[in-house]
């Protein structure tokens, strides 16, 4: 289709209205057509609206911030004092506690969905892929909210009696297994969010791997390559896709809620115990906005949702190359899935 | 000699490895499904012993005194209305533009914004809905609620119907113009009803996604003890339900989370088995 390239653009086609694949739409087109006119301009001010929302909200959100980024400026980033009261607010608990249990949650996650997806993929049968895939896509049908209920009431009292306590035995010698093991912490918010965010890279590694070419498997398995090996060539193939898809998880964790509101204790300190309550950036605007009193503290709040929102926009953005970058180069798009 | 030897144990090495691996992601794969079936498992067994009519149709009482979610789930019906109302029409017509007319430098930043947005935390969309709604308006309502949902809606669906309309062959659209038919009505009147059954799947799965959403809500739609229908007004939902019961510190209330649970998830996963069985039988 590709190769039928239009010898005269139209207007709408410099405008960037029209399509690369579609001779016919600038070569039959009218230009003069006014139900076409109309129709192209009614889906081009929605997309262009979309666009507008986004600049709107990034917008809105740094005039609130205002009060807050004149009076801590760049210290809002480095202060670990966070007290409405005194009119103090620094970010800094939160920003390390959002990252920390986001990188527990990857640590756990990433192996996890490796493995699932180079199942479902590689080496299940297709009888067996097809309902297993499901299983797990349902995972990421579960809300958050339910996640977190799930987790105060059965996953946190199960890791306070069995594996916190065996961690602490074993790897006490560590800073990140001493102190109170209470099950509400640092460690249960990371395992949560860990559970949520396996699906996600699972569906992408799934994509990723279903996109590099069966010729690549055929070529290692005539050299005499095991399946493992056969699997490591196709890994090897979608390195760009994987790191993407561990990417997005990140940025998934990153701003994930309400799970990690209602299991990681939400006390604003920076400890170096995976054990001792942490509180994250999103965690703490579900906790205090409707709260914020003042100005200031307010404004605060809202400048956290403003490095939320660039933080996992940045991060998103960067998974979203890296994916896509596969996909391209392999000329297949995402919409089909293997097994 | 020994060098067939070294080959074969090298061999059997590899072919060791190999089974490990495949035993290993298995286990993997098994464990996730455990995760899930444990889940679910768990909220039906606690869920089930909680529900009644009285509690499906009642409101929120004091701790001892009973009480339902008969406002929430009205709160969530409305919202989620609401929220497709505006969502769905919006995200659809990107969808079509960015699948039809998708090919220059702004389609692909549009694109690229869609997928970006869908990453997006949505407790960052509720602060951003508080900020141009909640405080003009001075107070919490349905309607901020609605349109922060359907913030979350608009970059699903506009992404599913993109794929979705692509899906579609081009003999369709160029025998539809071969007749003579304007773009604009091959559009309409061929490719979109060739997609239709697509796009109500991913239509069915957003709505399904944003019904378990509970971050976009605690600062717009606010939530509410009583039954509200007006759209000014703060108003209950589901989610916002089950986190309130749940972080109380009330045994009685916890059991509600759990009955709320049942009733949300009965919901989603419905929704979802549903799409799955419908597209098994179309692709």
């Amino acid at each position: 289709m590709r190769n039928l390239q239009p010898n005269a653009p139209t207007p709408a086609a410099a405008q960037g209205a029209s399509a690369r694949s579609w001779n016919w739409r600038r070569t039959l087109a009218p230009t003069g057509n006014t139900g076409d006119t109309v129709f192209r301009s009614i889906l081009f001010a929605c997309a262009f609206i979309l666009l507008l929302i986004v600049i709107i909200m990034i917008g809105a959100m740094a005039v609130n911030s205002l009060p807050s980024l004149r009076a801590f400026g760049f210290g809002f980033l480095t202060s670990q004092e966070w007290n409405p009261i005194a009119g103090k607010f620094g970010a800094l608990p939160f920003i390390y506690g959002t990252i920390l249990s986001s990188l527990l949650a990857l640590f756990i996650s990433v192996p996890l969905s490796l493995g699932i997806a180079i199942f479902l993929v590689e080496q299940a049968p297709r009888a067996l892929a097809r309902p297993v895939g499901f299983l797990v896509e349902l995972l990421a049908a579960i809300p958050s909210v339910v996640y977190g209920l799930w987790g105060i009431f059965v996953l946190a009292p199960a890791l306070r009696e069995t594996v916190e306590p065996s961690l602490a035995r074993w790897f006490g010698w560590l800073p990140f297994f001493q102190g109170n093991i209470t099950g509400i912490g640092l460690f249960t918010g990371g395992i949560i969010l860990a559970i949520m965010i396996t699906p996600i890279i699972t569906a992408v590694v799934r994509d990723v791997l279903a996109a590099v070419p069966v010729s690549q498997r055929e070529a290692a398995f005539a050299l005499g390559a095991t399946k493992w090996e056969t699997t490591r060539v196709v890994l090897t193939n979608g390195a760009a896709g994987i790191a993407g898809a561990i990417i997005l998880g990140l940025g998934r964790a990153i701003g994930e809620t309400m799970a990690v509101t209602m299991v990681i204790g939400n006390r604003a300190q920076i400890s170096a115990s995976l054990f001792e309550p942490s509180y994250t950036i999103a965690s703490v605007l579900a906790n205090e906005f409707t709260e914020a009193t003042g100005e200031l503290y307010l404004s605060a709040l809202i400048e956290l949702g403003l490095i939320l929102f660039l933080v996992t926009f940045t991060v998103n953005g960067v998974a979203r190359l890296l994916v896509w970058s596969v996909a391209h180069r392999a000329g297949g798009s995402s919409v089909g899935r293997a097994g | 000699m020994t060098s067939d030897t070294q080959t074969k144990t090298a061999a059997n090495r590899r072919r060791i490895t190999s089974s490990v691996m495949t035993t290993l992601t298995a286990t993997c794969a098994f464990f996730a499904v455990t995760v899930l079936v444990l889940i679910i498992g768990y909220i039906a067994l606690r869920g089930l012993g909680a529900i009644n009519l009285q509690f499906l149709t009642d409101t929120p009482k004091p701790v001892g005194e009973g009480g339902g979610i008969g406002n929430a789930i009205l709160g969530s019906l409305i919202l989620l209305l609401l929220s497709s109302v505006i969502g769905l029409p919006f995200g659809i017509a990107v969808g079509i533009y960015l699948a039809e007319f998708g090919a220059g430098r702004f389609a692909g930043l549009i694109r690229f914004v869609t997928d970006t947005l869908t990453g997006v935390p949505s407790i960052v969309v509720g602060v951003f809905v508080y900020t141009i709604l909640v405080l003009p308006m001075r107070q919490f309502s349905a309607l901020a609620g609605g349109i922060a949902l359907a913030l979350v809606m608009i970059p699903i669906i506009a992404r599913t119907t993109e794929e979705m309309i692509r899906l579609v062959p081009t003999s369709l659209r160029e025998g539809a113009l071969a007749l003579g038919a304007p773009q604009w009505r091959v559009t309409t009147g061929v490719v979109l009803p060739a997609a239709a059954s697509g796009i109500a799947t991913g239509a069915m799965l957003a709505v399904a996604r944003v019904s378990g959403e509970t971050a976009p809500l605690l600062f717009t739609a606010f939530g509410s003890r009583f039954f509200n229908v007006y759209l000014d007004q703060p108003i209950a939902s589901l989610t916002v339900q089950i986190y309130n019961y749940a972080i109380s510190p009330y045994d009685e209330w916890h059991a509600m989370a759990w009955a709320a649970t049942l009733v949300l998830m009965t919901l989603i996963l419905a929704i979802n088995i549903l799409v799955r069985f419908f597209t098994r039988k179309k692709i």
